[in-house]
């Protein structure tokens, strides 16, 4: 117990708690803003990948690596435009669409890659280097965790508070709640379901595409297949986690990554348990956190209700 | 733009709109074959002669489909009841798991039951094991209203990484030069191949049409199936009419659970003989696609199920003869689904311009 404690209290812990935390907070939040409109998407997982491959193929290419965020950026909201127009004036079931658009994510990527890197050994790109805040770096201890990261990190947690401040203090934040709550009353109000609706998972498929972009441009310096390997679906047992809360989205991410930067910590310390019940703990975690706030919170009302004017 | 619900649509219609979505499929990613620079109409040529040019092209993609249709049917009797069962891939294992676990007793077991009758326990081991993991979200469903979304599909994950713990531990095969792989299951519990030669065509074919056949008789001619379908068509008004909407839930997930072990059983018996942790190449998630593009039909999630392997087995033989890379079988399943979607939609619905 004692080396758990030895490794909780390390700076190098916490700046990894962090580096982990960003991919899951970008698919949490973009998720997050698809699900207060009342859409939900299931597109998350492969809509990451396909943000992965695009960021690292512009930066592949040449680009520069904040050409590659947005180019991610870009390539999310093209599929979160293709969700939103079969979920929302369409009305398809968004559980199946949400399949096809993930299942298409992860194959067009797969394409793409096979048919553009043809070397069978896989070519890296120069990723983010950690950006050191002058003078907040040189504070010991929360320096080097809070001040010398990635700047996709600090875009994260800046994302969160913005996305907060949007979501509750701002008339679209409203109409955006509103949709996602009741959306017949909200139409009666005069605001249009079908634009608020699109607009929120266009631009949340774009963050989701950022969180994997991450991925390649950040965490790693390569693409390879099964890259996101489930993150985006542990994103959407974080919404629920987070109680659909941008604020608390944070909390929850932070502590998910913790634990997992704790797994592969303890992993590397002790020969006792196999490594796969290591793995299995993020998954388990997830359950056991959507257990844990299934009675309390309740989503918005409205999610996964499909709106049609003058149709009950 | 404005949407709205047709008064009836006529029968060829709707036996029309998954025909009219491959087809538009198949046109779309031509599109892809066409950046991939060859030519396409050559490229698909070679797609159909490798799925269906030979008896053994034909006994590939029919081995391909058997396992499809069990996750498909698996999908399809789900989803009639909106249980949202993405776990089909995990439950899949969980099958693969008890069938070796029988074989491994074997000889136990055989002492109790005559000889011929081991492929059966383990076939039901498979089917206990598999409804045993999906009943788990559904119990948390419908007692603390849990997302099943969510829980079946993390419970792939947790699946899959139990088996890759027991094949480096407790089941690997020591004679497997270190692959994680364990012992061969005994011939005991294999099923029969059907053709001669090198075909790997085997009776679980034949038991997954039979199976797709009952579980169309069990939909519309047995008092469970049609309480399963009341309940997916109205969980409140299956309710007021007195049905006990709970158990019949549960019933939906033993049965769904279940059928997908089958094929998880049906792969270590009738194909690989013993279980890796690449035994299945998504055969759990192409499950959903299988059972949306049949409509959840049973009879219609044997075709479909044949397409989707048609479309896997004739990629291989694409690729290796025009340079297309073979994930593009998984672009066409997954525009399948979602122009099966839009089809199956407009079916019921019309679109008009105001």
């Amino acid at each position: 117990m004692s080396s758990t404690l030895d490794v909780v209290l390390t700076a190098s812990f916490w700046a990894a708690t962090l580096r982990i935390c960003a991919p899951l907070l970008f698919g949490t939040l973009g998720e997050l803003i698809c699900e207060r409109a009342g859409v939900l998407n299931l597109g998350i997982e492969g809509i990451m990948t396909a943000g992965a491959l695009s960021g690292w193929l512009t930066v592949y290419y040449g680009a520069d690596l904040w050409t590659g965020v947005c180019v991610a950026a870009l390539v999310g909201a093209i599929f979160g435009l293709l969700h939103g127009f079969l979920t929302v004036p369409l009305g398809l079931s968004q559980h199946v669409t949400g399949i096809g658009i993930s299942l298409l994510g992860a194959s067009l990527s797969y394409f793409s890659f096979r048919l553009l890197i043809a070397s069978t050994a896989t070519p890296t790109i120069k990723p983010f280097s950690a950006v050191r805040v002058p003078l907040l770096a040189d504070i010991p201890l929360v320096g080097p965790v809070l001040f010398e990261q990635s700047p996709l990190v600090y875009l994260a947690f800046s994302l969160a508070i913005a996305v907060s401040y949007i979501l509750y203090r701002t008339p679209l934040g409203l109409a955006v709640r509103m949709v996602g709550e009741n959306a017949m009353a909200a139409d009666a109000q005069g605001v249009s379901v079908v634009g608020i609706r699109m607009a929120a998972v266009v631009v949340g498929s774009a963050i989701m595409a950022i969180g994997g972009a991450f991925l390649t441009l950040s965490a790693f310096n390569a693409f390879f297949v099964n890259l996101v390997n489930g993150r985006g679906w542990i994103c959407i047992a974080l919404v629920v986690f987070s109680s659909w809360k941008p604020a608390r989205a944070i909390v929850a991410s932070l502590f998910f990554a913790s634990l997992e930067a704790l797994q592969i910590r303890l992993q590397q310390g002790s020969g006792g348990l196999p490594y796969q019940f290591f793995l299995m703990l993020p998954y388990l975690l997830s359950i056991v956190a959507l257990i844990a706030v299934a009675r309390r919170v309740s989503g918005p009302q409205s999610l996964m209700v499909p709106f049609r004017r003058g149709e009950r | 733009m404005r949407v709205e619900r047709r008064d009836f649509s006529p029968l060829a219609v709707r036996l029309a709109a998954p025909g009219v979505a491959v087809l538009a499929s198949l046109l779309i990613c031509s599109s892809l074959i066409k950046a991939a620079g060859a030519p396409v109409l050559w490229a698909y040529w070679t797609m159909l002669v490798g799925a269906v040019g030979s008896l053994n092209s034909v006994s590939e993609t029919l081995t391909r489909a058997t396992p499809l249709i069990f996750t498909g049917l698996s999908v399809a009797v789900a989803f009639r009841a909106r249980i949202w069962n993405i776990g089909a891939e995990g439950q899949l294992y969980a099958g693969a798991l008890a069938t070796v676990l029988v074989a491994e007793e074997g000889g136990r077991i055989a002492a109790v039951v005559p000889h011929w009758a081991l492929p059966i326990v383990a076939a039901g081991a498979a089917f206990a094991l598999g409804a045993a993991l999906l009943l788990g979200p559904v119990v948390l469903k419908v007692k603390l209203g849990v997302d099943e979304v969510v829980t079946t599909l993390l419970s792939n994950f947790v699946m899959l990484l139990f088996v890759s713990y027991l094949l480096d531990g407790p089941f690997k095969d020591p004679m497997s030069m270190g692959w994680p792989q364990t012992p061969p299951v005994d011939a005991t519990v294999s099923l029969r191949h059907l053709l001669g030669g090198t075909a790997r065509l085997h009776a679980g074919f034949l038991f997954a049409l039979l199976g797709a056949a009952l579980l169309w008789l069990f939909n519309v001619r047995s008092v469970w199936g049609y309480e399963m379908r009341a309940v997916g068509l109205s969980l409140n008004g299956a309710r007021f009419a007195g049905m006990p909407v709970t158990s019949v839930l549960l019933r939906v997930a033993v049965l769904s659970g279940g059928i997908a072990g089958i094929a998880g059983f049906n792969e270590i018996a009738g194909v690989k003989g013993y279980l890796t942790l690449d035994m299945s190449p998504g055969f759990g998630y192409s499950g959903i696609v299988v059972a949306m593009l049949a409509q959840l039909h049973p009879v219609g999630v044997v075709i479909s199920a044949v397409f989707v392997a048609a479309i896997f087995v004739g990629a291989d033989a694409m690729s290796r003869a025009v340079a297309v890379p073979n994930y593009i079988a998984d672009v066409i399943v997954s525009v399948s689904l979602l122009t099966m979607l839009v089809a199956m939609m407009l079916t019921r619905y019309m679109i008009r311009h105001e």
